[in-house]
């Protein structure tokens, strides 16, 4: 995987170089209430219980609700070349509802409901040249087709 | 009105918007200054002060424009809910006996453009302010985008809720937005956020807001006729509720902190929200007043888009919404805004809000604010 990096590894339950079809994102659950985070934490927002696990979470879920980010924003965001607008949604995975990109952007392909799946798309690059790559989820169908 | 209770005896306002050669604070300075003359009163009359901002310094250093006069001075923090916690101080600070006479005051100055919060203050990754998820107008965006489908409120209601902004707004002398926009100008101006456009969102801005309060049974010894506070709550969100700046949420859904602040504020002051004649609540856009229509109980979840159809939410309206023009024609100066709400209800059960007056002479009314990470204050208050 020379020339790319993920933008925070702590996200991802298998490790760098996995292949892209096959990286989870890595929650925390709680032991004592089953409560799901994500990002993974140490402790319980709900129970208050310490040590959770980290567990990998399902590559599939359905479009809770989104929106598309028109305009750049400012830092701490980074992009590298000209600004692209971008979806943003929150996917129920079961257990926990992540919010992250969308590949898609236009509002009238998306809908509530709709499946998604996971992917890995680059964000920006570091001045060293590294592209930086995150979770993002796209449309099931769009993938398939 | 039992003698356990607080009235609100003096406000004052520093215009709302851009405004070039005054600081921060400034503008709260002339605030107390307006408030205490509205009260007839003089600084060193104040016993307690409570006041904030977000990005013009400290309140308590207002002492040095007001005068030393060893008032305590007690800077509160709690960003768009600052205002709402100054004034639950000043309430408190009488009702607990500590001063008979007290001021809330809350006044910022924003640089233009969106709010850019750095991840580490919310305990969030740097990546997740890297990747683009950094902003509240996506929170926003979201939130009203499932409400929507949820409960078939149209983009034409989004439109509509701007437009009554901007057009009260012309109303205020106050206000920074004083130009009308049509519906259709609102819904044709650029994409923010889908489903929001630039017209739907407010902007940071500038202004401050002072309030005078006082024990209720010494509140006829002012010359304004008193407006009663009956009521002033402060929530902040439970476990499973939809807020801002969150990478995830639980399956399970809860209340958010506007339904159990709003919630508190109406049994606390024994009056419900089918009894309120005027009604500030937080628009940061169009969406969130629509949904906080709801959230608060003033009206039924679904039913605001017959209402706002109908022209309910208007001045002349049964149930008049945000009738300064709100966030929206106002700006955002975040440790002024929720004040500002109560400085409208005030005026407006006083009868003395102008051009914008209710007609109907209302004796109540219902402010509330919202803002991150989760927090809401709401007021009732009436004649
Ligand atoms: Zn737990």
């Amino acid at each position: 995987m020379s020339g790319t990096r993920l933008v925070d590894e702590s996200l991802f339950f298998d490790p760098p170089g996995t292949p892209p079809d096959g990286v989870r994102l890595a929650g925390g659950e709680c032991g004592g209430c089953a409560t799901t985070t994500f990002p993974a934490q140490d402790s319980c927002p709900r129970c208050g219980a310490v040590g959770m696990e980290r567990v990998p979470l399902p590559r599939e879920g359905r479009l809770w609700a989104f929106t598309v980010q028109n305009f750049e924003p400012k830092p701490p965001y980074r992009s590298s070349g000209p600004f692209v607008p971008y979806g943003v949604g929150y996917v129920d995975l079961g257990p926990v509802l992540v919010e992250s990109r969308l590949t898609e952007n236009d509002p009238a392909r998306l809908r509530t409901g709709q499946a998604m799946r996971l992917c890995l798309v680059p964000v920006f690059t570091d001045e060293d040249g590294v592209q930086v790559l995150t979770y993002a989820f796209g449309r099931v169908d769009e993938g398939e087709r | 009105m039992s003698v356990d209770g607080v009235a609100v005896v003096g406000v004052g306002i520093h215009r709302f918007g851009r405004i070039e050669g005054v600081s921060g604070r400034g503008m709260g300075a002339h605030a107390v200054r307006e408030a205490l003359a509205d009260a007839g009163l003089a600084w060193e009359d104040v016993q307690c002060a409570f006041g904030g901002s977000y990005s013009s310094g400290d309140a308590d250093s207002l002492v040095s424009d007001l005068g030393l006069t060893g008032v305590p001075f007690v800077n509160v923090a709690n960003g768009c809910g600052t205002g709402g916690s100054a004034l639950l101080a000043a309430r408190n600070a009488i009702l607990s006996g500590q001063c008979d006479t007290a001021v809330a005051v809350g006044f910022d100055k924003h640089p233009p453009g969106a709010f850019n919060e750095d991840p580490a203050n919310l305990g969030l990754g740097a990546w997740y302010g890297q990747t683009g998820m950094m902003l509240t107008t996506q929170f926003f965006a979201m939130k009203i985008q499932r409400y929507m489908s949820e409960y078939g409120i149209s983009h034409a209601t989004l439109s509509r809720v701007a437009a009554k902004a901007f057009r009260n707004g012309s109303l205020n002398p106050y206000a920074w937005r004083r130009t009308p926009l049509s519906v259709e100008q609102i819904a044709a101006a650029p994409m923010i956020n889908y489903p929001l456009t630039q017209y739907m969102f407010c902007s940071p801005g500038e202004g401050a807001v002072a309030l005078v309060l006082t024990r209720a049974d010494r509140a006829g010894e002012f010359p304004a006729p008193p407006v009663y506070l009956r009521a002033v709550e402060f929530r902040s969100r439970r476990f499973g509720s939809f807020e801002v700046y969150s990478p995830w949420l639980s399956p399970q859904r809860a209340e958010g902190p506007t339904v159990e602040a709003a919630r508190a504020a109406f049994e606390a002051a024994g009056i419900g929200p089918e009894e309120i004649d005027v009604a500030q609540v937080q628009d940061t856009e169009s969406g969130a007043e629509i949904m906080h229509m709801a959230e608060t109980g003033l009206c039924a979840h679904g039913e605001q888009e017959q209402l706002i159809a109908q022209g309910a939410t208007e001045i002349g309206g049964r149930l008049p919404v945000n009738t300064d023009g709100g966030v929206l024609a106002n700006g955002e100066p975040i440790g002024a805004s929720g004040l500002r709400q109560v400085h409208e209800v005030v005026l407006q059960l006083r009868g003395s809000a102008g051009r914008r007056q209710v007609p109907s002479g209302p004796r109540t009314g219902f402010t509330h604010v919202y803002g991150a990470p989760g927090i809401s204050v709401c007021t009732v208050l009436s004649r």
